[in-house]
């Protein structure tokens, strides 16, 4: 009995952003990474067309993250207590970004000043050929305080910056129009706040394929099917031809994994939880993985195990 | 597709012979429409109509049953393509398969331990579904050996997979009073399958290699008088899984094609190395359009995580998952002990409560009506704010039960301190831990002083 197979065509497609330059672009990186760019649901290439993979980054962080869960402590050592060192080490792992997150303070307590992120950009940058990503630490002063500096510091890299969020974003911008860079917005697990963060920021003059959104996930079986459905909805709404949701969407299941007890610690808890190493890695790349089927376009990881695991998924996805 | 009272009419005599029950033709069809009568009162139906009539009643995702003595899985039913548009219903069944080339005490011990194992999230009680036997040996006699043993060793229900039907007919006959799944038909051994499943009235999965050969099986098997299928169109790797099981929800839900309007079964197992790529296989099954789901591989930590996040697709989007607003006591909590507020949805209450009581303190949880909502989403929504903070304490009537004044608030929304100072005189507002986690130090380190 034949059966028609029931192909959906869209009209829409998301925008195709490009991190990174080369020398023969301006910057320094030893390739580009595009993101985005297509035309069809996640991985229905009988559909459309995805002509990137979703890529992965890999968090870098500006100083020794203690509070993080040993597993990971382990897994990065001597690397994690030097950004430029983690940033090389990542690029090993098998990242396609490095994301470098800023934090308020150096070791000591006292405050990262302009100087300290330029240093440390340019150590990130000299250490890795990947294109990068620089986060601020989330508070508005020193947000921009320092992702100004950090801007002219990789003038030509064409890095993203962030985080954009509604409270604060102006100054952002502004830096990474300024030296040609693009930018991560975030909003809380809305489609309506995604949509209006894109308009605010491309109403500065920011062209919309120098925009990145993330529209905030959460853990497995802490709320991701929130995160999941609304970026079902923000693709869905992009395909369907909506300008201000065809944006690519990162999401930082690293983060949202490995800040569970599931993860995070391997005493105190039911035994019902099973060995600890192996939920861990389950926790962070079946976060990954989900989100993936939800349309992220970049994913934010902590474990070099997940990465691989991450990594061989998209593979087999891609696959003709 | 439900018809409506008009369209039944149509298909009716039209004779308004009364026999029926009701005055005229039209008023039975109005009852037939509202599920109020059965078309069996009408005598002179015809055949014809009967099957229209039929089909249109039919959910265009049949529902499938398989049973144990003591549980029961039904899957299929489902109305949407993506969960935001209404909600998915029936989560897929997880089943671990054994074989019965495995020795007999090897059997019991892994269906004991895959059925035996539970876990405990956002206070429900979470646990696999049953058990798939298959006849690796070819061997009737080992086979209805290994179909006893699973049958003795838990009360869930069993698929059996067997591709011989002499095999299978032994291992049925051992599944006793039980409703198993059969797997598979084939384009060659369909005739026979098809005859066991009608004689033993259960369900039958059909698997071919193409839609199309998978629609003239369901077409063969339900003429033959098997009306519960269950689809294996044969693809292993996720890619191919992804995209036929889209385009078998897309057929049933959009076209209303009945011959895969069916649920389908996985074997997430057989496309992959190890234990955590079969477990992305599985989530990517669970999200995407599973009914039946046969791991091959068990351990706690993988149980809990696919258990977990098909819980989370299968909730539904319209109703988060939320406890009652009010005071929690946690640990006996005395009038000098430490009183904190959070929000009411049930994964942020959960992992609150599960933190201060696994510190061993004592403690006031207050619970705030935040809509199910977590405290960020709730803060930023509108629902979470100093006024409904205040109203929180105010109205549990926490202040008789207290000594002191003092109140702990997420880390979250330490922005709002001030505001709940002011609309909470003599109160002192308290920054706790962004993350739950990181509760137990905080709490050490408290005083009522």
């Amino acid at each position: 009995m034949p059966v028609e197979i029931p192909v959906e065509k869209w009209p829409g497609r998301v925008l195709e952003a490009t991190i990174g330059a080369t020398a023969a672009e301006g910057g320094t990186r030893s390739r580009v990474v595009k993101v985005g760019g297509e035309n069809t649901l996640p991985f229905m290439l009988t559909d459309g067309e995805m002509p990137n993979p979703p890529r992965i980054a890999m968090e870098v962080l500006d100083r020794y993250p203690e509070d993080w869960s040993p597993l990971l402590l382990e897994a990065w050592g001597d690397a994690a207590r030097d950004p430029a060192q983690w940033a090389k080490a990542a690029e090993d792992a098998g990242a396609d970004l490095v994301l470098l997150q800023l934090s308020l303070t150096r070791d000591g307590g006292k405050p990262t000043t302009a100087a300290d992120a330029r240093a440390i950009t340019r150590a990130v940058l000299q250490a890795t050929g990947l294109p990068i990503m620089v986060f601020g630490p989330g508070q508005v002063d020193a947000d921009n305080e320092l992702l100004v500096a950090v801007a002219e510091e990789a003038a030509g890299e064409r890095i993203v910056l962030g985080i954009c969020e509604e409270k604060n974003y102006r100054t952002i911008v502004a830096a990474a129009l300024a030296s040609g860079h693009l930018v991560n917005g975030r909003t809380a697990m809305d489609v309506n706040l995604a949509k209006q963060l894109n308009i605010l920021i491309a109403d500065m003059g920011m062209p919309l394929d120098r925009i990145i959104m993330d529209p905030t996930t959460a853990g497995l079986g802490y709320g991701i099917e929130y995160g999941y459905s609304v970026m079902e909805r923000l693709r869905l709404a992009a395909l369907q031809g909506d300008k201000m949701t065809q944006l690519p969407m990162l999401v930082t299941p690293g983060f949202e994994a490995w800040r569970q007890k599931e993860s995070k610690v391997g005493e105190g808890v039911p035994a019902s939880w099973g060995d600890w190493r192996e939920r861990a890695i389950l926790w962070e790349t079946l976060t990954a993985t989900n989100l993936l089927l939800a349309g992220a376009n970049v994913l934010v990881l902590r474990h070099p195990e997940t990465v691989r695991r991450v990594r061989a998924f998209i593979e087999r996805m891609m696959a003709k | 597709m439900a018809l409506t009272g008009l369209q039944i009419y149509k298909l009716l005599p039209q004779t308004n012979c009364k026999e029926c029950g009701y005055p005229t033709c039209l008023a039975f069809a109005m009852k037939l429409a509202a599920k109020q009568a059965e078309l069996s009162a009408c005598p002179y139906v015809s055949e014809e109509a009967k099957a229209q009539l039929d089909a249109a009643a039919a959910p265009p995702i049949r529902l499938v049953t398989v049973q144990g003595p003591g549980h029961k899985v039904s899957v299929g039913n489902e109305t949407v393509i993506f969960r935001h548009e209404k909600t998915f219903y029936n989560p897929p069944g997880l089943f671990v398969r054994v074989k019965d080339t495995t020795p007999i005490t090897d059997i019991q011990k892994a269906v004991q331990e895959a059925m035996g194992y539970s876990v405990v999230y956002v206070g429900m009680i979470l646990h696999l579904d049953g058990v798939a036997v298959e006849a690796a040996s070819g061997n009737p006699d080992t086979f209805a050996a290994a179909v006893k043993a699973a049958r003795e060793a838990t009360d869930r229900p069993l698929i059996l997979i067997a591709s011989d039907p002499a095999v299978m007919k032994a291992g049925l006959a051992a599944a006793d009073d039980t409703r198993p799944l059969l797997y598979a038909a084939t384009a060659e051994n369909w005739q026979e399958m098809a005859a066991l499943a009608k004689g033993a009235g259960v369900p039958l999965a059909v698997r071919a290699d193409s839609l199309d050969g998978l629609a003239e099986l369901t077409e063969k098997v339900g003429g033959a008088g098997v009306q519960d299928i269950v689809l294996d169109p044969g693809v292993r790797d996720p890619a191919g899984t992804l995209v036929t099981l889209t385009h078998l929800r897309r057929l049933a839900l959009k076209k209303n094609f009945r011959p895969l309007g069916f649920p389908v079964i996985t074997f997430p197992g057989e496309g992959a190395a190890d234990a955590i790529e079969e477990a992305q296989l599985a989530a990517e099954h669970i999200a995407k359009y599973a009914g039946f789901i046969v791991l091959d591989r068990f351990s706690p930590a993988m149980a809990y995580a696919l258990l977990a996040w098909r819980v989370n697709i299968y909730t539904n989007p319209q109703e988060p998952i939320k406890v009652q607003p009010g005071i929690y006591e946690i640990n006996n909590p005395k009038p000098d002990s430490p009183v904190m507020i959070t929000t009411n949805f049930s994964i942020t209450y959960f992992s609150v409560a599960n933190e201060v009581d696994g510190s061993g303190l004592p403690g006031w949880l207050l619970v705030a009506d935040a809509e199910g909502m977590s405290v960020l989403t709730a803060w930023a929504a509108g629902k979470f704010d100093a006024e409904k903070i205040a109203k929180t304490v105010k109205t549990t009537g926490i202040e008789e039960r207290i000594a002191h004044r003092k109140l702990i608030i997420p880390g979250a929304v330490a922005v709002l301190m001030g505001e709940v100072e002011e609309e909470l005189p003599g109160w002192q507002i308290l920054v706790g831990p962004r993350e739950a986690v990181d509760l137990p130090g905080y709490l050490k380190l408290w005083s009522v002083n």
